[in-house]
């Protein structure tokens, strides 16, 4: 018995969304290189055409296109390509929303020790977002 | 199913089928407690005596310098607390104790220190060089009129750098005819014990601690050596067992096959050259093949033992490197520790001076009297694709 799920593992051996997106609109990054665990997200969005009655007065940008790369343990590939499978296609807001419990559970649960892998995901997640919804701080970093 | 391939005889070996033959009678017929008069209990108790004398005679000391234990990590702490529980209790109040020991020591040994200093114990812990080997300048700097103990590893579990032992005992040994107050000088041998010179004497130790699984012998037994005359105090207490420094009713068969195991080392030249003969096929098939890879330890072939090496591979991270490689039926391990109980990667490799990112993305490949070529040339022909994959997963 592996420590990880069926689940866990098929996302290890076989994640979908890892790689670069040359001309990602947005980047998120988290991780230090003491826990060993280096994250990036890339994101391509594309304008919504919503229902008129979920449409808000702002227009919304939809997650087109997510990809990863990860530096890091076999929980933390999983979970990051479980983070891309669950924002692809979601709103901005939709996504924010997502937290680590979810890509715990849609993992079938990570182990307990390992559920920070889960949280460093959506951080990078959290931090692409913040830097689209907050483009002064974005261009001050990537500068 | 993939054939499984074992690398990982640092961690622990198989139990040699002969060992098992011996301990047989132990786990079915033979079942006295070794403490009873009658005769079930004579019976385990001459196998005990006889399996004493087969470990004494390997470390060439008396056979009631030796203890059976329930593990390595019990020798140790045994080891190190037996002795400080007996010094500090002849102390005057207010007198210190003070101790030394390395930075990459087994947790076995660096907890009960830790344990130690929160009760007021002043420890040492020195630094080693990139070859994970101490300076034998920097213990005699430490060494003050107040030591009392020293505890240094023989071998080291994760690189496998090997400690000038012998000097270390032979410094002690003159301190101790000068100094009124003696130093005692502890090692844990468990990783050398395979392919080291054991002999107590020549090592000049008063304390040496053996492990049974780590020589083809069986878990849940240890051995500790205890120059006679070392004041020692039980840190287990009950009944009169081991000299009255151990108590518990005995593992029979656990004694039995430790001492067999023992009595199966062999100390040949050509047993280690057999074995550097495969490692030196690792080391530079690995680092032929595989671009960003580097060897963690020490520099010279005599300064390690012939049977561990650890590896780091630029932009992989050696947990998912170890499951990666499970999958395709290599059993291997690793110094980096993801859990968010302990994100710091293996207090060894750091003490060597290794990055952080290098420390986790290592990889430590251990090998036995069951490997061969063949399944060394396996290793190195799978190791370069499986690091790629998850290189592009890193995008490093």
């Amino acid at each position: 018995m592996s420590i990880y799920n069926k689940k866990i593992m098929e996302h290890f051996t076989n994640p979908k969304f890892f790689g670069k997106i040359n001309d990602a609109d947005i980047i998120g990054k988290a991780g230090n290189p003491r826990c060993g665990d280096l994250l990036t997200l890339y994101i391509k969005l594309e304008e919504t055409r919503l229902p008129a009655r979920q449409a808000r007065s702002k227009k919304q940008m939809i997650i087109s296109d997510i990809k990863f790369e990860t530096l890091g343990c076999a929980s933390a590939i999983a979970s990051s390509d479980m983070i891309c499978q669950l924002a692809k296609g979601k709103t901005m807001e939709q996504a924010l929303n997502i937290n680590f419990q979810d890509v715990s559970n849609e993992l079938g649960k990570l182990p307990p020790l390992k559920i920070h892998c889960a949280q460093l995901v959506t951080e990078a997640l959290k931090d692409a977002i913040n830097k689209y919804n907050n483009p002064a701080k974005w261009d001050k970093q990537v500068k | 199913m993939k054939k499984k391939i074992y690398f990982d005889y640092a961690a622990t070996t198989p139990l040699d089928s002969s060992v098992l033959k011996k301990m047989m009678p132990y786990l079915e017929n033979k079942f006295g407690n070794a403490s009873s008069i009658h005769k079930f209990g004579q019976e385990t108790s001459e196998a005990i005596d006889g399996a004493r004398t087969k470990v004494a005679k390997f470390l060439n000391c008396k056979p009631t310098e030796i203890i059976f234990t329930g593990s390595a990590s019990e020798s140790d702490n045994l080891a190190i607390r037996g002795v400080i529980k007996a010094i500090r209790r002849k102390k005057q109040a207010g007198e210190k104790t003070q101790v030394i020991t390395t930075k990459i020591e087994h947790k076995a040994v660096l907890e009960v220190f830790k344990d130690l200093e929160r009760e007021g114990v002043k420890v040492v812990y020195l630094p080693v060089g990139p070859d994970g080997l101490i300076n034998i300048d920097d213990l005699r700097a430490e060494i003050t009129p107040e030591t009392d103990l020293i505890s240094v590893m023989y071998a080291n579990n994760e690189v496998g750098s090997i400690q000038a032992i012998k000097k270390i005992g032979k410094i002690i040994a003159e301190i101790n005819k000068i100094e009124e107050h003696p130093i005692y000088f502890h090692t844990d041998a468990v990783q050398a014990a395979n392919w080291l010179d054991l002999d107590v004497n020549s090592l000049g130790v008063h304390l040496l601690t053996l492990s049974g699984h780590k020589i083809y012998g069986p878990k849940g037994v240890g051995v500790l050596y205890i120059k006679e005359g070392t004041p020692i105090m039980p840190i287990i207490l009950g009944g009169s067992h081991e000299w009255g420094l151990r108590a518990g009713t005995e593992n029979v068969a656990g004694i039995v096959g430790m001492s067999e195991a023992i009595s199966q080392i062999k100390h040949t030249k050509a047993n280690t050259l057999e074995m550097l003969k495969l490692k030196d096929r690792l080391i530079k098939g690995v680092l032929n093949n595989v671009q960003g890879s580097k060897l963690n330890g020490p520099k010279k072939s005599e300064d390690q033992l012939p049977s561990i090496v650890n590896f780091s591979f630029l932009g992989v991270e050696g947990e998912s490197l170890v499951i990666a490689l499970d999958q395709e039926g290599f059993a291997v391990s690793t110094g980096s520790a993801c859990t968010s109980t302990a994100l710091m990667p293996s207090h060894v490799l750091i003490a060597m001076g290794l990055i952080d990112l290098d420390a986790h993305s290592s990889l430590r490949i251990s090998l036995g009297k069951y490997t061969t070529m063949k399944e060394i040339d396996q290793f190195v022909k799978t190791l370069p694709k499986v690091v790629e994959k998850l290189r592009k997963i890193s995008g490093r």
